[in-house]
């Protein structure tokens, strides 16, 4: 990582405290909602996989959403930027507002606003996803020189400003076939924030990496939170929650259970389900 | 090991004459090796100066005919395999590409048009094929020469065998790479243009090798239409000096070796893909 300031992401004004009236269980560096869900209802055929889901995230916030495997998080998560199209629902970012329309969901106007609705939400996924037959630099420079249209010299210098940033800057020429898991998810990090989104969703970001390689990409993203990067990340890093959110949400059954900072969710829930996925997990 | 560190002179002969073993089996497979080569290409030789001899004793084989002709079918009939095979094959594969698109397309007149070519072409024979583009279409007001009609007879029909295999190119990129390319911003057609398309034409380019291969053999059939290719300058020449069955086995010969030989390239081409860049 380099010390250097993060141009729109890094920002922590010390007067960012306005519009949190919910006081003192919220950080100080929080800033306006940014990122609105509401009434989110997702069917796959019968299954009810969420079931009413509101979430409100801030500027600046780093919000982790745990949960045992089949609870909805990961759903709610490519929900979001409508990987999968809801069934019912309303989703905002950065006041692009969104209203789940299954039926006509493949038609041109809407994926066009889904397209609007990506370019503010960056996705990180469990297995990376690089463009294997691209150089790093290829893979950070595709989207946006033919998406944002940028002049190559401003995409080439922002790739590797964010290459500098996850600490790749000296494997921009390599082929992803060339680099550790570790190495594909941080390319994948600053794959997504070339195109400098409003807010990060990061699935799993570390769950097909094998143990050893989890860290590297952990502390990148401990960064990018305490540097002030809005994010919703689906995690099974306890320790990591503890350390980088700002707030955690537990979810069970395609719903929130609780949420708060996490000394309080992850040492001292309220709800006999936390407590007993809390347990559980620590038994693994 | 602890009775090589501590056992003196005798597990010093002992470890010895273990190795003088290892060497010893160590030759007599290189041996068995070199003896299996030899014994091959003896057979193989074997079995072609037998056909040679058999067929001179008959008075079908003419060594004057080989050496007058050969060479004229070589150059100028093989050549025109060549370049037929290798113009047609850059044709099937646009028509593969754009078939191939249409059979995954969720619009029902491009999924019907292509349907309806890659059934049409692959339940007809070839040979139908080619009459009807060089001896049809003129009825229609459409001539084509030879060489161009034979072009696009082979493009058609490998275009739709080929179809299938690239639309299982195609389906053959993991999902994540469409998911991750939308969820930069991309559209459907850049999606496919620059992320899917690219990696799917890597998994089939063996795959395309195969089908050069068949399509030497396969471009034969279009001596019907006096294409000038190997066969047809065979089979003039033969016909001319009554020489028939030496120029047909020449042409045979043409077609084995160019197989051969491009069977190296695509299996060279096939071990460079395998070793791959993902």
């Amino acid at each position: 990582m380099t010390d250097g300031p993060l141009p729109d992401l890094g920002i922590r004004p010390a007067t960012a405290t306005s519009g949190y009236e919910r006081g003192s269980t919220l950080p100080s560096h929080v800033g306006d909602p940014i990122v609105k869900v509401e009434q989110l209802e997702k069917y796959f055929g019968d299954n009810h996989v969420l079931r009413g889901v509101d979430l409100e995230v801030r500027q600046r916030e780093a919000v982790m959403i745990i949960g045992r495997s089949g609870s909805g998080k990961t759903t709610l998560l490519r929900c979001i930027n409508f990987l999968e199209e809801p069934t019912v629902g309303t989703v905002e970012i950065d006041g692009l507002r969104l209203e789940a329309d299954p039926l006509r969901a493949r038609s041109r106007r809407h994926q066009e606003q889904i397209r609007q609705m990506r370019l503010r939400a960056g996705m990180l996924f469990q297995e990376f996803n690089l463009f294997p037959h691209m150089t790093v630099l290829g893979n950070c420079t595709e989207a946006p020189l033919r998406v944002l249209r940028l002049p190559a010299a401003e995409a080439t210098q922002r790739a590797d400003y964010f290459l500098e940033v996850v600490g790749l800057a000296e494997k921009r020429n390599e082929y992803p076939a060339r680099l550790s898991g570790g190495q594909k998810q941080r390319v994948a990090i600053a794959r997504a924030l070339c195109m400098e989104p409003k807010v990060l969703l990061f699935d799993e970001p570390t769950s097909a990496l094998d143990p050893e390689l989890i860290g590297e990409v952990l502390r990148v993203m401990e960064d990018l939170a305490h540097s002030g990067t809005t994010m919703i990340v689906v995690t099974h890093e306890m320790h990591f929650a503890q350390e980088a959110a700002d707030r955690v949400v537990f979810m069970e059954e395609g719903k929130i259970i609780e949420q708060g900072p996490p000394e309080q969710i992850l040492n001292n829930p309220s709800h006999d389900a936390t407590t007993r996925f809390l347990r559980r997990f620590l038994e693994r | 090991m602890s009775f090589a560190s501590g056992g003196g002179a005798h597990a010093q002969s002992t470890m010895m004459v273990q190795q003088a073993i290892v060497g010893q089996i160590h030759e007599a497979r290189r041996a068995a090796a070199l003896r299996f080569r030899l014994t091959f290409a003896f057979v193989w030789i074997l079995i072609i100066v037998g056909i040679i001899l058999s067929l001179s004793a008959a008075n079908a084989w003419n060594w004057e005919f080989v050496f007058e002709s050969g060479p004229v079918i070589v150059l100028q009939g093989a050549g025109i395999t060549i370049l037929v095979s290798a113009v047609s094959i850059v044709g099937a594969t646009i028509l593969a590409v754009l078939g191939a698109l249409g059979r995954i397309s969720g619009n029902a007149v491009l999924f019907a048009i292509s349907s309806f070519y890659v059934s049409l072409i692959r339940g007809t024979p070839l040979i139908v094929q080619i009459y009807i583009i060089y001896f049809a279409l003129p009825q229609l007001g459409i001539v084509i020469p030879a060489i161009p009609a034979g072009i696009l007879a082979l493009s058609l029909n490998y275009g739709a065998y080929m179809t299938e295999i690239f639309r299982a190119g195609i389906q053959a990129i993991p999902r994540g790479q469409r998911e991750a390319a939308g969820a930069l911003g991309m559209r459907e057609g850049h999606i496919m243009r620059r992320i899917v398309l690219p990696q799917a034409v890597r998994i089939v380019t063996p795959a395309i090798g195969n089908e050069f291969i068949a399509m030497l053999k396969d471009s034969a059939l279009v001596s019907i239409i006096s294409v000038h290719d190997t066969l047809f300058m065979a089979q003039r020449l033969g016909r001319s000096t009554f020489n028939p069955v030496t120029a047909l086995l020449i042409a045979a010969i043409v077609y084995w070796i160019l197989t051969i030989i491009f069977s190296i390239f695509q299996e060279r081409l096939e071990k460079r893909m395998a070793r791959g860049d993902r």
